[in-house]
This record gives C-alpha cells, sequence and structure tokens, in this order.
C-alpha cells in the first residue's frame, strides 16, 4: 500500500490556461479538476459513469471526467462549466436556453448536462428531440423529467447567439 | 402588473449554470481532512472482530474509530429501537457502518478503510416484509423480540358487517415497490467544531431542525450551533432524515479539531439513505351493481427496513389517511404494521405514504370497473365526493379535505385527450402485428400537503409546523427575504420575491430571498410535505404586508397625507387620486432609519417583519392523469408513449416552476411505475446497489408530457396555494399500471405489481403469468 508509483506531471490546457501539476496516477481527471483546481462546477454523482454530472469536453468531445484519468488528459484542452461563457460573462446558447426554458432545478446534474449539450450542437446544430433525447442518454436527472432540457437545448438550436443579459438580471419570460 | 401567476426565471439560474453554485463537496476549508466509512457486506450477523491496526498505522490516517470509540455517543431514531452511529455487536443492513476512517486526503482515507479487518458471524436475515414476519424469523433486535414492532388493529366493529352487506365484494394484495430516492448529489458533512462552537454544513432539507437536533445531541447551546445547507442537489424527502454521519462526523471534528468533511459516493448513496414505499397491502372493498364503493378496509404492512425511524414508521398513517382518495365512501377502516427487515432503513419519499395510497385506490376502483364491466372514467364520476360538499369529513380525523373539484379535472383531461379515438387504436392495435399493445389508463388522485397545521410535524421530531418568513427593508429600497423553508431545487426564491414584490411593490429585482443558514435565518423548518408555497409563501406573504402598512406611515408622514391614502406601485407610494405627489421607495427606505426624518411614534429600522404562519389545515391537491403505454408484443418492454396531466393545486405562484415540479414528480412517478426496485436476495444481499442495476430513467425513457390545469383554491392561506412538490409521484403510478393493465385485460391480467419490468410483461404475455 504505501509503495505507490511516484507523482507524473502533466501539463492541462484548462479553460485556455496552461496548468502544470504533479498526480498520482491513478487521479480521475473529475478529482484532479475539483480538489486539485479548484474547480468545482464539475460535479460528481456516482461511482459507475452512470450519471453524466462529470461531463467535460476533452479537445471538444464530451467526456465523463470520472473515466478519465488526469495523466490521459496530458497535453489536451479540457473545457468544464466554468469555461463555457463568455470573457464578459455573457452566457452561452446553451446556458441561456437552460435559463430561459426551465432546464434545471437543483442545479446539480445541469454543468454535465451544458457541456454535453454544448458537445451535440457543435457536431448537430439543430438537434431534433430525438436526437436530443439519445445524445442527453448518459446524463441523469432527477428533478426535471427531462422535457424542459429538451426544450432548453432546442432554444439554445433556434438562438446560436443567446441573449445578452447582464448576470443577476431577470426578466419575465413571457 | 401583479407577479403572482408571471412565468418569471429564476433567480437561483445564473449561478448555477456556470459553476458557481456552492454545494457542501465544493466546500473545504483549510486543514479539511477526510472520511471514509467500513461498511457490513453482511445483513445480518455478529461483528466478532474488527482490526483497525494496519489502517492505523498507514499514512495520512488520523483516526479509526470503532463502535468502543463512539460508546459515549447515543443511538438515533425510535427510543427503545436506537440506530447506533456505528456498529456495535451486531449488523443488520448490508452497507451498516462499523468503522470509520478520517485522513489527511480522501485516496488515503479510502485506503485506510480498506485495510480495516472486520469478522461477522451471519445470522439468518429476513431482508423483505414476509420474511420478516414468518413464523421463527429471527428477531432485528432481540430486546424487542418480534419484527412487528407497532402495529394499529383496525378495530372498527362495523367494517365487517357493512362489506358482508354490499352486494359484491372483492379482496386483493399489493405491493409498493421499494425505491431508492436517488438526489443526484449524493449525501456530504463537513463539520468544523472550533472553540468558540460548531458549524456544520449538510446536504439537508431542514437546518433548523438539524441544528436544534445536534445541538441538544451533544449538549451545546444553539447559539453556538450553526448549520448552512448552503446549495442542495435534490432531496426527494430523503434529505430530511437524520443519518449517523451527520453526527459522527461533528464528533470526529471535535476529537481532531480541525474540519472534517465526508463525502458519500453513489454506491453507499443507494445503501445508506433512507428508502422509500415498501409497502404491502391487504384491502378488502364492498360495492353495488352500479358501481358505488360501500365499504373499504385497508391493512399496511410497512417495511421499515433495519431501524426505524420516526418518519418511516408515520408513512402508513399517512397512506391510511388518504386510503380513500377523492372517493365518497360510506364506510372506512384502516390498521397497519410497521416492520423492521434486514434492509435498508425506510422513510420519506417524495409523497412518503400518499403515493403508496393513491396506487391502491386508484387500482381498487379499476378492478371494481372492470369487475361490473364498466369504463373507468364512469365509475370515477360515480364515486366522487361532489364539489359541494367541502369541508369533507374523512375516516380520519387528520384529514378534513378542504376543497377540490375532481369532476372538472377529469373533464379537463378529456379535453386534452381523445379517449375515444385511443380506444379504438387500442382495439385495432391488439391484432395489428405491425403494433404494439395499447393500454390506456387514468388516476384521479388526491393528496394531503401543505405540513401543516400544529401538531403536523411535531410528531416527527420538528419544533413546530409553523414557517417563518421574514421581510427586512435595506435601506437602499431593497429588500431581504428570510425563509425557514429550505429549498433544494424548487425554485422557492424565486417564488418568494414573486410574493413579495407584489406585497411591497418593490422591484422583483431588488429582492432577494435568503435561506439555509440558522445564523442568518431567525427559525425555521424546512422543506417537506409541499409546504414551501403555501406555509412559507404564506408567512412571507403576511410579513410583507406588515412592513408596507409601516412604511405607508412614513411615506403619508413625507407627503403630508393620511396613511390611509397612500398606495404603493412600481417602486414608489403616492397618494390616492393624486398620482403625481409620490415618493421612491428608496426615499422612504433610507429615511426609514433616520430619527430627524421620521413621524412621531415611529422608530428607526422599522420596516421588518417576522411572521410564524401556522396553516389551520392541511391542503389537499388533486387531479387528473392520463396515460398511455405501448407493450412490445414480443419482448414485454412497456413504454409510456403518452401522459396527458391535470393538476388542481389551487393559485400557481409560478407556472414555469409548477410545470416543472409536474414533470419531476412525474418522472420519478413512472420510474416507479416501470424501472425501479430496490432488490435484495434471499440473505438480504442488495442486488441494485449502484446505478448500473437501479435504473433511474434518462431522457429517451420518458415521455413529452401535455398538461393543463384546473384550480380550485385552499382557504389555508390568503394566495388560495395548495402546493404541488409531490403531486406527480402521487398520480403517475397508478395511471401507468391502469394503462398496462388495460393493455393486458384480453389476457386475463387483473392487476401487476411495480415495476413492470420487460421480464413480469413477457411473462404475463407467453407464459400465462409471472
Amino acid at each position: 500500500m504505501e509503495n505507490r508509483p511516484s507523482n507524473v506531471p502533466v501539463t492541462i490546457n484548462v479553460n485556455g490556461n496552461a496548468l502544470s501539476a504533479e498526480v498520482e496516477p491513478r487521479t480521475l481527471l473529475a478529482l484532479f479538476l475539483r480538489d486539485d483546481l479548484h474547480l468545482t462546477g464539475t460535479h460528481i454523482g456516482c461511482d459507475t459513469s452512470n450519471c453524466g454530472a462529470c461531463t467535460v469536453l476533452l479537445d471538444g468531445d464530451a467526456v465523463k471526467s470520472c473515466t478519465v484519468l488526469a495523466v490521459q488528459a496530458d497535453g489536451r484542452d479540457i473545457t468544464t462549466i466554468e469555461g463555457v461563457a463568455g470573457d464578459d460573462g455573457s452566457f452561452s446558447a446553451v446556458q441561456e436556453g437552460f435559463r430561459q426554458e426551465h432546464g434545471l432545478q437543483c442545479g446539480y446534474c445541469t454543468p454535465g448536462m451544458i457541456m454535453a449539450a454544448t458537445a451535440l450542437l457543435a457536431d448537430n446544430p439543430n438537434p431534433s428531440e430525438h436526437d436530443i433525447r439519445h445524445n442527453l442518454e448518459g446524463n441523469l436527472c432527477r428533478c426535471t423529467g427531462y422535457q424542459m432540457i429538451v426544450n432548453s437545448v432546442r432554444w439554445a438550436a433556434e438562438n446560436p447567439d443567446g441573449v445578452s443579459v447582464s448576470v443577476g438580471g431577470q426578466g419575465a419570460h413571457s | 402588473m401583479s407577479l403572482v401567476g408571471a412565468k418569471v426565471l429564476r433567480k437561483e439560474d445564473p449561478n448555477l449554470i456556470t459553476g458557481r453554485g456552492q454545494f457542501v463537496d465544493d466546500l473545504s476549508p483549510a486543514g479539511t481532512a477526510y472520511v471514509a466509512f467500513v461498511r457490513s457486506n453482511e445483513a445480518h450477523g455478529r461483528i466478532t472482530n474488527v482490526d483497525t491496526a494496519e489502517a492505523v498505522a498507514m499514512q495520512g490516517v488520523l483516526a479509526v474509530w470503532t463502535a468502543s470509540d463512539v460508546a459515549d455517543l447515543p443511538g438515533l431514531g425510535v427510543p427503545g429501537l436506537e440506530r447506533p452511529l456505528l456498529a456495535a455487536d451486531k449488523v443488520r443492513f448490508v452497507g451498516e457502518s462499523i468503522a470509520v476512517v478520517v485522513a489527511e486526503t480522501r485516496a488515503q482515507a479510502v485506503d485506510a478503510a480498506e485495510a480495516v479487518l472486520v469478522d461477522i458471524d451471519p445470522l439468518p436475515a429476513s431482508p423483505t416484509i414476509q420474511s420478516a414476519i414468518a413464523e421463527g424469523a429471527a428477531p432485528l433486535d432481540e430486546n424487542v423480540g418480534a419484527n412487528v414492532i407497532f402495529m394499529l388493529p383496525i378495530e372498527d366493529p362495523d367494517i365487517d358487517p357493512a362489506l358482508a352487506a354490499a352486494p359484491r365484494r372483492l379482496s386483493t394484495r399489493m405491493e409498493n415497490n421499494r425505491c431508492v430516492p436517488t438526489p443526484i448529489e449524493t449525501n456530504v458533512v463537513l463539520a468544523d467544531w472550533g472553540p468558540s462552537g460548531l458549524t456544520l454544513w449538510a446536504t439537508h432539507q431542514a437546518p433548523h431542525h438539524l441544528r436544534n437536533t445536534v445541538a441538544t445531541y451533544f449538549g451545546l447551546a444553539q447559539d453556538t450551533t450553526r448549520v448552512i445547507t448552503p446549495d442542495v442537489g435534490g432531496g426527494f424527502g430523503a434529505k430530511i432524515n437524520f443519518t449517523p454521519d451527520l453526527f459522527l462526523v461533528p464528533a470526529l471534528s471535535r476529537a481532531l479539531r480541525r474540519p472534517v468533511k465526508y463525502t458519500q459516493t453513489r454506491s453507499e448513496n443507494v445503501l445508506m439513505m433512507y428508502h422509500g414505499r415498501a409497502q404491502e397491502v391487504d384491502i378488502d372493498v364492498g360495492f353495488d351493481d352500479d358501481g358505488s364503493l360501500l365499504a373499504l378496509k385497508v391493512d399496511v404492512y410497512q417495511d421499515n427496513g433495519a431501524y426505524a425511524d420516526p418518519t418511516g414508521m408515520g408513512l402508513p398513517a399517512l397512506t391510511t389517511t388518504m386510503a380513500a382518495g377523492c372517493y365518497k365512501i360510506p364506510k372506512v377502516a384502516v390498521g397497519w404494521k410497521n416492520i423492521l427487515t434486514n434492509a435498508t432503513p425506510v422513510a420519506a419519499y417524495r409523497g412518503a405514504g400518499r403515493p403508496e395510497a393513491a396506487f391502491y385506490i386508484e387500482r381498487i376502483v379499476d378492478m371494481v370497473a372492470d369487475e361490473l364491466g364498466l369504463d373507468p372514467v364512469e365509475i370515477r364520476r360515480r364515486n366522487f365526493i361532489p364539489e359541494d360538499e367541502f369541508p369533507y369529513a374523512t375516516h380520519s380525523e387528520i384529514a378534513v379535505y378542504d376543497s377540490g373539484n375532481f369532476a372538472g379535472a377529469l373533464d379537463e383531461l378529456l379535453n386534452i385527450m381523445d379517449y375515444p379515438a385511443l380506444v379504438q387504436e387500442k382495439a385495432a392495435a391488439i391484432d395489428d402485428p405491425t403494433k404494439p399493445l395499447l393500454g390506456i389508463g387514468f388516476a384521479t388522485w388526491l393528496e394531503i400537503a401543505a405540513f401543516g397545521p400544529p401538531g403536523a410535524l411535531e410528531g416527527f421530531g420538528h419544533l413546530a409546523s409553523w414557517e417563518s418568513g421574514q421581510v427586512r427593508v435595506q435601506p437602499d429600497g431593497s429588500a431581504i427575504i428570510y425563509t425557514g423553508a429550505s429549498p433544494h431545487g424548487q425554485g422557492t426564491v424565486t417564488t418568494l420575491a414573486q410574493i413579495a414584490a407584489d406585497e411591497l411593490g418593490i422591484d422583483f429585482d431588488k429582492i432577494s430571498v435568503r435561506h439555509g443558514d440558522t445564523a442568518t435565518v431567525v427559525q425555521g423548518i424546512g422543506t417537506m410535505g409541499s409546504r414551501a408555497t403555501a406555509v412559507a409563501g404564506e408567512s412571507v406573504k403576511q410579513a410583507a404586508t406588515k412592513v408596507t402598512e409601516k412604511a405607508k406611515l412614513i411615506a403619508a408622514h413625507l407627503l403630508e397625507a393620511n396613511p390611509e391614502d397612500i398606495e404603493v406601485n412600481d417602486d414608489a407610494f403616492s397618494v390616492k387620486g393624486t398620482p403625481a405627489k409620490s415618493v421612491p421607495w428608496s426615499e422612504v427606505a433610507w429615511k426609514s432609519f433616520q430619527n430627524l426624518e421620521l413621524p412621531e411614534g415611529v422608530d428607526p429600522g422599522s420596516l421588518e417583519s417576522t411572521v410564524h404562519n401556522a396553516p389551520p389545515n392541511f391542503s389537499f391537491p388533486s387531479g387528473a392523469y392520463g396515460c398511455v403505454v405501448e407493450i412490445d408484443k414480443m419482448s414485454g418492454d412497456t413504454r409510456v408513449r403518452d401522459m396527458y396531466l391535470v393538476d388542481d393545486c389551487g393559485t400557481v405562484i409560478n407556472p414555469l416552476l409548477a410545470e416543472g415540479q409536474v414533470h419531476g414528480g412525474v418522472a420519478q412517478g413512472i420510474a416507479q411505475a416501470l424501472y425501479e426496485k430496490m432488490e435484495y436476495d434471499a440473505n438480504g444481499q442488495p442486488l441494485t446497489a449502484t446505478l448500473v442495476d437501479y435504473l433511474v430513467p434518462g431522457a429517451p425513457d420518458l415521455p413529452t408530457y401535455t398538461s393543463s390545469r384546473t384550480t380550485t383554491v385552499t382557504p389555508n392561506n390568503s394566495l388560495g396555494a395548495k402546493g404541488i412538490g409531490e403531486s406527480g409521484s402521487v398520480g403517475a403510478p397508478p395511471a401507468v399500471v391502469n394503462a398496462a393493465v388495460d393493455a393486458l385485460s384480453h389476457l386475463g391480467v387483473r392487476h401487476i405489481n411495480m415495476p413492470l419490468t420487460p421480464q413480469k410483461i413477457f411473462s404475463l404475455l407467453h407464459e400465462g403469468g409471472a
């Protein structure tokens, strides 16, 4: 037990910043992001790769960061929920869609949902309801029953530029 | 413009969609140490040895505790049936905590926990109701000596004669499957016990209740005990309970003099978070040839799991209270048994006793209709409590139905679903090899909500049953609302701000709502039992009204007018009939703190108010759901194709959020009906202990909902709101099962216990029965 392999240096490009660290080889990317980089927007909801709460983008593809070792991300690009909004704080179309269509309740699965939906729309800018449901199959939500998540992704597809909203600003929905 | 009733976007969302929410596991104060547990892999047995020597010596390990280290800490739960913090000489379910390890890192804690060696001599296990009550079953608690720990016999002497006198009679036994609540955030506890007191961050639905309990438990004063429930990732009732880790983690922090955090894994969560439902029931119903229900006898067997929880023991009381649903039945008698089993303890899960009641009575009504060849819609109409008979006293002292229009909801359901066309489609599908079997099911359900009136929650250990609402106007004319509700996804921050904005006349954007911290919120009970809008919302409304009345005194002084002539709108006070004569809220607020600006008799800082609202009665939300299922004729795969939903929750504060609550509850109801059941083998080994085996539905598994609403207000609060948090989980399971039984009725199927797995349905299709 005491003879663990020594730590390994990694350099990972996280949300546009190249970050270097020494990690235990067994460290999951999800825990590296949360515990070492303090990027706690990436959530962990299971230990069997079923829930998708930890979904991030790895070189643009949606991956469950609990199934990737930090060392496997060495030299690659990671985007987390913290890297989705614009530099001015404006929400991405997917973020705004979730807000407009009530695509979240407790918000715990939401970062993973937003990352998975972001990857989906990059591949398929105009997904049908069927496409959305099946592409989000690996992301569990216990609060919404999914219909409003589907609506949120459709909103983002129909409003690819999102809308400009100051953080904290509110408005009547209709 | 009134904001009550408007589709307002949520104040909660900007943080949550940017990863800036703060859930308990996101917090790690400097010096935090990490916890891992050693758990029982036997369902029932005697602990003969726990060897911690290797673990204690491992790198980074700060403490390894077993039962002897917590001998001075009392067990939890029901007196005489306490649940120990760590199992001492016996284990009673798989997953029960035996030892706890604290280390510098999570990984070190987990490594050391794996190095603890535990020897258990197995005992015969009783993981189900039937095995636990069987002749000769080993008692879980030798001091009690029997696994039936409480029993309310059916003593009404009139019930059997009433059943015997009925022209027709039907008896049946049904199950209500054991469900795992599965919020996507597991339980997390972070404790920092320093010289000046204890701060406890917890994934909990009732922070003040937890604060009061933890303080009493450790003999701490409440003023130095602070509980914070920051963002909480779903609860569904399962985060009301007091699990051992809520007490162990503070004790470890006290001993180690540093912050200590426990983050439950999902596999631990499936075993450790209180489960829900887990009932069986014997029902006798008497009726006549027209389908009028005449007498109903309901005897509930409640599986309490390995340790009795006060809420878990109360579940059959809630089920039997609501046993007659929305029907006028002249004679109803009920009873129940609470039963210990070698399985995870059982307590509240979304609906808590009411989904079970609705399932039983809605299945019974369909069975009676089937017996008589009556349409399921028609038999419901014949038995509804008429609209003009409210308030309606039931067989239960607890339940006096406040208001309802059951026929109106059913009418609306038939407006949004084309029943005659579906009946034709169903008939045509039976012999069409290209089509799946189709079934149509109804549920006209009723539940009890808005907990509660005085006495409603005290029996479950709460301080009281009111909810607090405090309004404090800031010097700039913005306002902060403090609520004792502790939302974890419901959107209560937004709905309370809507309610306050209407009463105060302050712009919605200038109203914040704070919750989940005993250091800032005066007192509170929490979020459970569909109470936030009806009970907490009314307290905020009343507090805001009081503040507005006081502000009018100041505005009148500044405008040199009579207080009775002052009105407030759009962030300003003005004189009725002379709108030009006005003063902005910001000026009134600023001057409300300045002695020199105030009228005689008004103190500075007066623009705040606290109300503890105790409603006079429960509310009874209701609705009519229609479900269309498709069953694959070959595989038995059953899917919900269409779900038609009519809810009546009285006044709706925010239709977007109300709809979200319905969707989520219905999703959990469909999940119970089709997918979810915690299964154990005969030795009490869990067979569904991860999300690989326990099927929480994903987006492709659930339908698109068609929804509508009827509005029957409650007289219990001035908003007219009844509550909506649990409705969907009450109405959906019977609608789905009624539809599936309808689809298979030509094969002679009369009932199927949940979940409707493909194996069960395959067997009914091809092997003549399960």
